[in-house]
């Protein structure tokens, strides 16, 4: 039963905890915008939520329980998904050496946001519809 | 890197960013001093960033790494009545180029309005994930 539970919010929260991963990729690229040397960074968003479920489905390196005798049953956190940072390839690159665009930034950090919380409204969806299964009526 | 960590992020981009705006203003407001602490004219500052990275994959907030005075010649004017001129004449003025100040000053307030907009839209997202459930 509560290994269903886990399978029905598995996606959403390691859709939700990617998402806040990028929204800080790109909240350091919109504050390092005047540091000297700076490269902007980002993540395939695709690929890293596709290689989430594969290390979450299979175990992979998560938090184990802890076992101290031989009756305790296993237990796995799924492991935190890590999103491969990638360099932004600049438009027009600065001379002090900063990647940062402000315009594209700002509007990939619109998009994340509004995906934040498409994928919050998802997951708070799904706890309302499993609760509204359990009640007896 | 914890939840919070991108108030950390955009909190140190904007107290860098107002940092730069201080000594802007200072060196419009010294734009005419000749005469220093020092004895010297006003020599214009200018802050350097650097990335505060947190984590080894070089991302964090910004930092004032150190402010450094501007290294490019002083302006010199004629003005042979003036008590501090040279026996030539020439009087020492500050070299603050006010029209770049100007830029610094505009760019620095557009990139301070960014990061309170960042830490803000991040601000709601987080109390909205904090009632998950609820509504």
């Amino acid at each position: 039963m509560i290994d269903q539970l886990d399978a029905a919010f598995n996606f959403h929260q390691q859709a939700l905890s990617l998402r806040h991963e990028r929204q800080q990729v790109l909240a350091s690229n919109i504050a390092n915008a005047d540091t000297p040397g700076y490269k902007a960074r980002d993540m395939d968003f695709t690929s890293a939520l596709e290689r989430a479920m594969q290390t979450a489905g299979g175990g992979g390196e998560g938090l184990a329980l802890e076992q101290t005798a031989s009756r305790h049953l296993a237990g796995q956190a799924p492991a935190l998904p890590r999103g491969d940072l990638l360099y932004r390839v600049p438009d027009q690159p600065s001379l002090d050496g900063n990647t940062v665009d402000m315009d594209r930034e700002r509007a990939q950090f619109a998009d994340n946001s509004v995906r934040y919380q498409a994928a919050l409204t998802f997951i708070g969806r799904r706890i309302q519809g499993l609760k509204s299964a359990m009640q007896p009526e | 890197m914890s939840m919070f960590s991108v108030f950390d992020i955009s909190g140190s981009a904007m107290s860098a960013q107002s940092q730069r705006m201080n000594v802007t203003a200072s060196n419009l407001a010294n734009a005419d001093s000749v005469a220093g602490p020092d004895g010297e004219s006003y020599r214009a500052k200018q802050v350097l960033f650097e990335t505060r990275a947190r984590s080894n994959a070089g991302l964090g907030g910004v930092s004032v790494r150190e402010v450094v005075e501007d290294s490019s010649p002083m302006r010199s004017e004629y003005r042979p009545e003036h008590p501090l001129a040279d026996d030539q004449g020439y009087v020492d003025m500050p070299n603050v180029d006010p029209a770049a100040e100007m830029v610094n000053m505009i760019s620095a307030s557009r990139s301070y309005q960014a990061n309170v907009e960042v830490m803000d839209t991040n601000k709601q997202l987080l109390l909205k994930t904090l009632t998950m459930g609820e509504g």
